[in-house]
């Protein structure tokens, strides 16, 4: 039913996709997978119209079709469910369904007309006790879903787009979601199911299509017979070239960081680690698995329970405090989270000290510049101007631009969401490069990374999330990328 | 880490040519914007000339001009700040209203001239504090808190001065000579007009206070996580809008003679359409003072010619709406050509 071949997508700096195929059938659930990065998500937007491929055709029902814009993809049939629900919390569940729509007569919408035909669709999706004229608001992450998938049945579309369905849902919710996709594609509705649960795939899909790197790996596997070790290799043998510097050179020193029992209620429980001068400690784990709500709670840019000391005090909770007593945090979202777009490299770097630059508040700007000349020279941020916007800068020397932020007012640890995001080839080496330096200067460093090989590359010791826990801690010599993505997956501790 | 720091810091290669290039092309960018604003300026100027050339350029229409522009101007100092931060503050010409009739109500009266002055300040300061504390501690959205205050503000003001006008009584007519007392053939009030824009500019550009300013409304996730306490801030700016309300205050009893609940009606709009024309976004992380302060005398100007010819005021509205919307559209057009 949808054919897209050799589909290309190019960002500034990275080739998000790089010739994906991808063929499905009516009346199947084709699942999509791949790691983080591997172009899944931006598959989806060119499907939803979001972006537009620069090379490759999409033959839909025999013809070409090319989505411009999301109301163009669902003009088409396609219907996408995010991951982050796309619904308007103040309006009513009837209101949400129909949206874009509505049941209206010369601009008047007809309630009771739109309140009845979403009954009717709540029905058929098995959910009858979803009152019409409920706002969405006060529904369950569950119950959203439900609606979210009642939006995309009134429009009758031939082909819905399931983006991690099961991450919010509780397991009997789960089995809910089977039913309802059974029913759809018994009615010869195509479904693109996208998950990091192989069990999942397992049970409900047909299909597999396997993307690394931007590419199409496998196509149409068996969702039920093949292999899990199979699947696995095929989702990490790379062609990505990591170049770590070498292990070793570095002395350990005293524990910097404590982690006790910190827990927030259902995202991460129970956690508890230790951080030593100079040693890189990393967190593997998926999306949803609690490792950057892990970094944040001991950052305390998130509310969680349990002991975060550093150096064996315990810090007062909040980032001002942490900050003070020397902790620094790279962000997950460089963009939304660490930088100021709109200002100098050098405003960028200096903003987590600037109480180092001045006295009585008065900004020393001269020591500010030099320091910031300095620190661009040590860490290579090209081009070599600190005067220069941080937004004309490449998402590499941004992102050593916020390493660099942390490299002021004798920082003893940190923490690292993401490092190397959005980050090409070459400036990846770099950065890996600076990150031993650091530690090689004393310095604790805890590092998030969904790339397995990154976190493997990197870290003295990693450690295992699945569901907000602990599964595995050990040296990251003793492991590899097969072992702990069988962990990562399939919860075994293996 | 913070040894090499400070040890090499002033011996850095900091001062050689790349630097040195690039800050005078930033700065030309900046200027380029205000450029745009002193050409308006220009052209108002000309329009003056030869539409009244016998009373135009004199100097007691300059002063007036000038006069006229320090109360709002002050408040507009006060406002830039608030608006770079990511905010927004109507209430700011109610609460100069509140300062002035709390500092001409006859007790304070009876402490005399100073006390007057500090009363009127830590009145609009108080009332900034207020509003600052409700938006960044109670978590109101700034339109609704500041709306509250302005209405609650008014009204405390009337309520004070029984809705009469309080007249500035002789044995404290220091305060009026700030209007009357000229240094240079210039009234004081323009002086302290002149100062708090000196000290708005310096605040914004040469301390951390500024530099957090632009972080805390340009993106304040980003100013949190790098340790910048972003609620005392936000409630820091709107104190500092308060203060100036208060100084404004002490201008307008000094124009007037008088402190009355029914001054500064109005003014925060004018106060944001300057701050608006001067360039600053209202959605935060990005403006200056000099914008601001340009945008305000170009109103003023407006005002000014409409007065000397004789037009209606009604007309002069409607000039001043265009010239919002022209200003705007041409900054978003200049933003789109510095965009890489």
């Amino acid at each position: 039913m949808l054919v897209m071949q050799g589909i290309v997508k190019q960002f500034p700096g990275v080739r998000a996709l790089d010739g994906v195929d991808l063929d499905v059938r009516a009346g199947e659930v084709h699942c999509l997978l791949g790691q983080n990065g591997a172009g899944k998500s931006t598959l989806i937007k060119v499907l939803a119209g979001a972006h537009q491929p620069d090379e490759g055709t999409i033959l839909f029902e025999g013809k070409e079709v090319r989505p411009t814009s999301p109301i163009d993809a669902i003009r088409l049939g396609f219907a996408t469910i995010y991951q982050e629900l796309d619904l308007v919390d103040g309006l009513s569940v009837a209101e949400n369904i129909f949206l874009g729509h509505e049941h209206a007569r010369f601009g008047f919408t007809n309630r009771a007309a739109a309140n009845r035909a979403a009954s009717e669709v709540l029905a058929r999706l098995g959910h009858p006790e979803i009152r019409p004229s409920t706002e969405v608001g006060r529904l369950s992450p569950a119950a959203k879903q439900v609606v979210s998938m009642a939006r995309a049945l009134s429009r009758e579309a031939r082909l819905i787009i399931m983006d991690e369905p099961s991450a919010a849902l509780a397991h009997d919710e789960v089995a809910n979601l089977f039913r309802i996709i059974r029913e759809l594609t018994a009615q010869g509705v195509a479904v693109v199911y996208i998950s990091h649960r192989l069990e999942e795939i397992r049970e409900i899909g047909d299909r597999v299509t396997v993307l690394k790197d931007g590419r199409t790996v496998a196509v149409g596997l068996a969702a039920r017979d093949t292999p899990t070790s199979r699947i696995v290799s095929l989702m990490t043998g790379r062609n990505v070239e990591y170049v770590f510097p070498p292990r070793g050179g570095r002395e350990l020193g005293d524990e910097v960081l404590r982690v006790e029992n910190l827990s927030a209620r259902g995202v991460f429980s129970d956690v508890s680690f230790s951080v030593r001068a100079g040693e890189i400690v990393g967190l593997a784990g998926l999306v949803g698995s609690g490792r950057s709500e892990i970094l944040e709670a001991v950052y305390g840019a998130r509310p969680a329970s349990g002991r975060v000391l550093l150096s064996g005090k315990q810090v007062r909770r909040g980032v001002v405090g942490t900050v003070r007593h020397g902790m620094g945090l790279a962000p997950e979202e460089r963009k939304a989270q660490a930088l100021l777009l709109d200002q100098s490299v050098t405003a960028n770097i200096t903003l987590g000290t600037l109480p180092e630059f001045s006295k009585f508040g008065w900004l020393d700007r001269k020591r500010e510049r030099a320091e910031a000349r300095r620190l661009s020279e040590a860490l290579d941020i090209r081009p070599p101007d600190p005067e220069r916007p941080i937004r004309t800068l490449s998402g590499g020397n941004q992102q050593k631009a916020v390493l660099a932020r942390w490299l002021l007012g004798g920082r003893r640890l940190l923490l690292l969401d993401e490092p190397t995001r959005g980050v090409d080839v070459g400036a990846r080496a770099e950065l890996y490069a600076v990150i031993h330096d650091l530690a090689k200067q004393g310095i604790g460093v805890l590092l998030v990374s969904s790339e397995v090989p990154e976190v493997l590359g990197l870290a003295d010791r990693v450690l295992v999330l699945r569901e907000g826990r602990v599964i595995h801690e050990g040296d990251a010599a003793g492991l590899d990328e097969h072992r702990v993505l069988d962990m990562i997956m399939n919860g075994k501790a293996a | 880490m913070s040894e090499p720091t400070k040890s090499q810091a002033p011996a850095a290669t900091g001062r050689a040519g790349p630097i040195r290039g690039t800050v005078p092309v930033l700065r030309g960018v900046g200027e380029m914007r205000h450029l745009g604003l002193v050409a308006a300026l220009a052209i108002l100027v000309v329009v003056g000339l030869v539409t009244r050339p016998d009373n135009f350029a004199t100097a007691s229409n300059l002063i007036s001009i000038l006069s006229l522009a320090a109360t709002i101007g002050v408040i507009t100092v006060g406002a830039t700040f608030v608006i770079i931060g990511g905010g927004i503050d109507l209430s700011v010409g109610a609460v100069m209203a509140l300062a002035s009739v709390w500092a001409t109500t006859l007790a304070t009266q009876s402490y005399g001239p100073v006390v007057m002055a500090i009363c009127a300040i830590l009145v609009g300061t108080g009332a900034g504090l207020v509003n600052g504390w409700l938006i960044a501690y109670g978590r109101l959205v700034p339109f609704i808190a500041t709306l509250a205050m302005l209405v609650a503000a008014r009204g405390l003001a009337q309520r004070m001065s029984d809705r009469r006008t309080q007249l500035i009584q002789a044995e404290n007519s220091a305060i009026v000579d700030l209007s009357t007392s000229r240094v240079l053939g210039i009234p004081l009030l323009v002086y302290i007009f002149a100062l708090v824009v000196v000290l708005g500019w310096i605040l914004l550009n040469r301390t951390t206070f500024g530099r957090r300013t632009y972080a805390v409304g340009g993106n304040p996730e980003a100013a949190r996580l790098a340790g910048i306490d972003v609620r005392r801030h936000t409630m820091l700016l709107y104190a500092l809008s308060g203060m100036c309300c208060g100084i404004a205050a002490i201008l307008i009893m000094a124009r007037t003679t008088t402190g009355s609940s029914t001054h500064g009606d109005l003014y925060e709009l004018d106060a944001i359409a300057a701050v608006i024309i001067g360039g600053t976004l209202l959605t935060g992380g990005r403006g200056t003072i000099i914008g601001s302060i340009l945008g305000l005398l170009i109103f003023t100007l407006i005002t000014n010619l409409f007065i000397l010819n004789g037009l209606n005021t009604s007309d002069q509205l409607i000039a001043k709406g265009l010239i919002i919307v022209v200003a705007v559209l041409l900054q978003r057009r200049n933003l789109k050509e510095r965009a890489p």
